[in-house]
This record gives structure tokens, sequence and C-alpha cells, in this order.
């Protein structure tokens, strides 16, 4: 079994991943040097700024940006990719197939949830008790399912979450509300925070924490600890080889990724003010694959981008499914259309196979090309004037 | 002691669902490394094929029931033979990709079997004799359970004799034992790759049938429901053992009802099961050593 020939295994990732030859080296001009963050910056402060304008993108947003049920959908989108984020950390970065991350992000929702309905804590150590939970909760699970890697390691965080998912339902001591979820006790939580009429600043709050979820990921990426990450995935062997620590590389990874989502959870449950036992499911862990795939494995903006197109995806499509013109369809169109799982696990199916890379990979290979054709149109150039 | 027999007896049936599932996922995986997702929705399908079939020609005969089988295990395995030939194949050797093909296809399924008989359980009719129960020192216990547990122990000895004593089985032992070399000798396992794919979802789609007898209802997520205990009887017993599949199914099974009983968390201590057994051996009880 273990006998397969490894270049064959690992050459199409390294293809993927590894930087363009020569574009980044020394003679990378300035500009192509501070251009991508700067427009990174432009996009926060323009996104920061979408509550005082009214956008309509019909077909794509429900309103105006203004619009409180606009700016609901917006944050959840923006927590949904803020999620994709700390899941492209323990996938794209260390390789660790998971698919148990729903539940750190399940410790945060409902940890905050309980924590802020049974004591009387106010909302910030509230949130440190659940932060410093979700980081035993991580240590513990990840200490032990790190000691199978591989596909094995997937089933095990698999069988984790599942066993997060049966206590949720089971409702222990009636803390977690059983199938019918727990809802947000807003006696301890800031005025801000709660109502219809404060959307917009729970908006900002998602984007805050997108932005601190997007700095972590890129300081852990660009820490000694994210190289050995990377190069475990790589090849494991040669980093034990090498004097390396595998096993506590992966570990910190594993940790962060799973605090960043337990951050992010709690998050969510002030966005959605209240936990449902679906955050818990496998299914939930399976769509975030979905997303860092889609958006393009390895890649930092597209995992945010896949979050963001699947969370848009998703509300849109089931909208379309309700909609007038697929009720008049025949029922072989009409039953598959309006199911919008059905129609975004296609649509993961054919990139898998047909875009490797994902939208990432496609833009990159889109961009490659055109500075080629630009290289040669010069090149072009001065031999015609030489000529 | 009716008692203790009749959830030993429960377990067991429960045990033989999880092996039909299993004994497909950890073939499969031997042989081409993949872990698949998909297969819970060969069950489903499986299951959903035998309750058309049941419900169109009459319910309560032994005769339709006998061909409800056969069909739920005749679709179950073109599913899965077209599932390799359309989609895992094109990505020979990328174990990763492969499973997230599963998983799209897994997600896409269930949907559309919610799209195309409802997300509710359906309840289910079957012979008159699967409805009643046989004393067995005392404990009534349900005669579907037997069928199960009947069903599993042909497949798993009619799996065995394949492997055994078949051309193709002989293949698939040496596939699983090394692969390269079996190719090297000019024998195309790709052939072999498909027939595993079309035995496992044999086995889950005549699981699919017997477990929509033992739950008494079919609903499109009967599979998921099934495919995560599989898993973790896959992992338990050593990826890639039938054996190790079979005795991890029936202690899975025994344990979780005997916890449900007692304690009420039944699904916990499975977990708990195979965190410990992760600890002692990584690599199940019958996996051989990676």
């Amino acid at each position: 079994m273990t006998t397969t020939p490894t270049t064959q295994q690992s050459s199409p990732r390294s293809d993927e991943t590894a930087p363009l030859p020569a574009d980044d080296g020394g003679t990378v001009p300035a500009r192509r040097r501070w251009l991508p963050p700067a427009i990174g910056l432009g996009l926060v402060v323009l996104l920061a700024c979408l509550p005082l304008l009214a956008i309509s993108l019909p077909g794509v947003l429900p309103g105006p940006t203004y619009t409180p049920g606009t700016l609901q959908v917006l944050a959840l989108a923006l927590l949904v990719g803020a999620l994709a984020l700390s899941y492209h950390l323990l996938f794209g970065v260390a390789g660790l197939l998971s698919f148990g991350h729903a539940l750190y992000f399940a410790v945060g929702v409902y940890g905050l949830a309980i924590v802020l309905d049974r004591t009387d804590l106010p909302l910030l150590p509230a949130a440190c008790v659940v932060l410093v939970g979700g980081i035993a909760v991580a240590h513990l699970v990840g200490a032990i399912s790190l000691r199978v890697t591989g596909i094995s390691f997937a089933m095990v965080t698999l069988a984790f979450a599942q066993a997060g998912n049966v206590l949720v339902r089971r409702n222990p001591a009636g803390a977690t509300g059983g199938e019918e979820g727990l809802a947000l006790d807003t006696a301890h939580v800031p005025d801000a925070l709660v109502g219809v009429a404060n959307t917009r600043n729970l908006y900002w709050l998602a984007l805050a924490v997108l932005v601190v979820v997007y700095a972590i990921v890129l300081w852990v990426e660009r820490s000694r600890a994210g190289h050995v990450a990377a190069a475990t995935r790589e090849n494991e062997m040669r980093v034990r080889v090498v004097g390396g620590r595998p096993y506590l590389v992966k570990l910190l990874v594993f940790v962060v990724a799973a605090t960043l989502a337990t951050g992010v959870g709690m998050a969510y449950l002030l966005l959605q003010s209240g936990a449902v036992p679906r955050v818990t499911s496998a299914d939930f862990t399976l769509t975030l694959l979905v997303m860092v795939v889609l958006g393009g494995v390895g890649s930092r903006w597209g995992a945010v981008v896949g979050g963001v197109l699947y969370t848009l995806l998703d509300q849109r499509l089931g909208a379309l499914a309700s909609s007038e013109a697929i009720a008049g369809l025949p029922s072989v169109l009409r039953v598959p259309l309006s199911e919008p799982l059905f129609i975004l696990g296609t649509l993961f199916v054919l990139v898998v196979l047909f875009l490797p890379g994902g939208i990432a990979g496609a833009a990159q290979r889109l961009a490659h090309r055109s500075g080629r054709d630009r290289q040669r149109e010069a090149a072009r150039e001065t031999i015609e004037e030489s000529a | 002691m009716s008692t203790i027999v009749l959830l030993l007896i429960t377990g067991l049936g429960l045990g033989a669902l999880y092996f039909l599932v299993a004994s497909g996922l950890s073939l499969i995986y031997g042989l081409m490394g993949v872990l698949n997702f998909a297969h819970g929705s060969f069950l489903t399908l499986g299951a959903f094929a035998g309750w058309e079939v049941a419900r169109r020609l009459g319910a309560d005969s032994w005769a339709v029931f006998g061909l409800a089988l056969v069909v739920g295990a005749g679709v179950g395995a073109a599913f899965a033979a077209l599932t390799e030939l359309l989609l895992v194949r094109r990505l020979y050797e990328r174990h990763i990709e492969q499973v997230l093909v599963t998983v799209g296809l897994a997600l896409a399924t269930v949907a559309l079997f919610e799209g195309a008989w409802g997300s509710d359980p359906e309840f289910i009719e079957g012979p008159a004799w699967l409805r009643g129960t046989t004393d067995v020192a005392g404990a009534p216990v349900p005669n579907d359970r037997f069928l199960a547990i009947g069903a599993a122990v042909l497949v798993l000895v009619g799996i065995v004799l394949f492997l055994r004593y078949t051309r193709f089985g002989l293949i698939i032992r040496a596939g699983v034992e090394n692969r390269a070399m079996v190719t090297a000798l000019g024998i195309d396992v790709r052939k072999a790759f498909t027939l595993v794919f079309a035995v496992g979802g044999a086995a889950a789609g005549l699981g699919g049938v017997l477990a929509s007898q033992y739950f008494g209802y079919v609903s499109p997520h009967l599979g998921a429901q099934l495919l995560i205990f599989a898993f973790i009887v896959t992992v338990i017993g050593g990826l890639g053992s039938l054996t190790g599949a079979a005795v991890a199914a029936v202690l899975v099974a025994v344990l979780q009802q005997f916890a449900n009983y007692y304690w009420g968390y039944g699904d916990l201590v499975v977990v708990l099961l195979l965190a410990l057994v992760l600890l002692v051996r990584p690599s199940g009880l019958l996996g051989r050593r990676a």
C-alpha cells in the first residue's frame, strides 16, 4: 500500500503551492511588492464603509447595503470567510485533513451561549473563559488524533466532532437545549451589539474578526513554526531527519486553528443571537472543506473568497429554489435545482476534477499567462526596434 | 438475564449493519487508499431502491422481499461502479482529491435524495415474520436482527471465499499487499478497482435494505448515520483488514447497545474506545504497522 511512488503523489501539490519561478525573485519591481497589501487595505476600508453606502447588487444581495437584512448576510459571509481561513491554516498550511473542525467552532458558539446563560459574567470575561476552554479541548483532541496521520487522522477528528454533536443533541442537564438550540441571553451583552437596529455594529465586529484572523494566520504562516509545518506537509520524514519535531509543530498549528475557530464561533453567536445543533454536525465541517477547496488550497485570500462565495451562493440558491421560475419546470429539472446543496456539491466535484487550485489557482494561472504575454510583447517590441 | 441476551443480539444485529458498510470501506481503502465518503449514499440508494420495489409489488411476500434485497444490492453495486469509473478513476493516485470528490458526491446525492423522496423518514413494511419476535432464553428478540446477522455472515463468508479462491480475488489480495509489483507484472489493477467498488457497493446496498428493516424506516440520512460508525469500526479494526472490520463491528455495536441501555451515552463510549485503541495501537486491532 505504501509502496506507491511518492514523487507522483506530491508533484501536483508542490507545483500548485510553489512560488512562481523567477517572478518573485530579486527582479520584482517594487510596485508589485506593495500592490497586494494596498489592494487588501483598500478592500477592508471599502467593506468598512458599506453600511454607510447604498449600493444595490440585485441577485447577489437581498437589498441595498445599508439595510440590516443585507448587512446580516454580509456579516455572516465575512465570519464564514474567517472560519474558512482558520481551516486553511490546518489544511492548506499544515496539510492536516481534519473532518472535525466544526467542533471548535461549536465550542465557541455553545460555550459562550452557556456561559452567558448560566453565569453573571459580562461579555468579555465570558469570552476569555470560553477561549481558554477551547484551547484546552483543542490540546486534548489534537494530542490524541495527531498520533495517527493521513486518512486515519481525518476519521478520528470526525469521530470526536461526532461526539460533540451527540453531546449537544442529548442536552445534558438542559445546558444545550437539544434539537431546538439555545437562544442568546442578552442580559450581559452590551446594548450596542443587540437588536436589528444595531446589525451594522455586528457587521463591523465580523469585519474586525476577519482582519484579526487574517493577521494571525499570516503571522503563523510567516513564522518558523509555519515554515516547519509547511515542510512537514511536503515531507515529514525529511523534517524528522534534519532534526525537526513534526508532532509538536502540527499540534501547535492545530491548536491555533482551533482557537481561531472558537473566536469566530463566539462572534457567530452574537450575530445569529442563538446556537443551533447544525454548527456541530459533520456536514458543517464538510462545507468548510468545500469552501477552502473552492477558493484554492494553500491560498489565504482564496479561502476567504471561497467562504464568502459559498455563503452568498447558499443564501441566494435557497431564494432561487423557492422562486417561480423553478416551480414551473418539469420535475426532472425542478427537483435537483431546488436543492442548493446539490448544486454546490456538483460545483465542488467539477472544481476538484477540472480546476485544480480552485479560484486562486485559476486566477494565478490567468495572471501568469497575461504576464508572459506582456513579456513576449515587450520582447517583440525590442526586436522590432532593433530591426 | 433476558435483558442481556436482548442487548447482545440487538448489538450483534447492529454490528452486522456496521460490518456491511465497513467491509466495503475497508476493502476500497486497502486496495486504493481511498476513503469513500460516498459509501453512505450507496447504502441510502440501495435502501430506497428496495423500498420502491416493495411498495410497488406488495411488501408482505417473501419473494418480493428477496427481490428487494437483490435490487438494493444491484443498485448499490451499479452506483459504486459508476462512481469509480466516472469520478475516482480520473484522479488516479491523488488520494486527497479522491476523498474530496467522494465528499462532494455525498453532499450532492443526499440533497438529491431529499429532493426526490422528501427529507422525512418513510416508514416501511415487510414480511410479517420480520415484525414478530422469537424467544431466546426468555428474551423477545425482534426477528429482523437474525436476518441482519445471517446476511452479514453470508457476506463475510462470500467475500472471504471470493478473495481466496477466485482469480480476481487473488489480484485484489496481491494489490493490497503491493500494488506497484502487481502492475509491474503486467496485470491491469484498474479492473480490480472497479470490481472492489462494485462489491463494496453491493454490500452497502444490501445493508441499506436490511437497515431499513432494522430501523423501520428509510430516509435520505440513513447512510450518513451509519457511515460515521462504520468509519470508527474501520479505524478500530485496522484500515484494510476485513477480519478486523468484522471483529470491530461486533465490538463497537455491542458496547454501544450496552452503554446506551445502562448509561445513555453509547455513542460517546464508542468514541472513547476509538481514542483508547489509537493510544495503545495506532494501526488498529488487526491492521499492519505503518
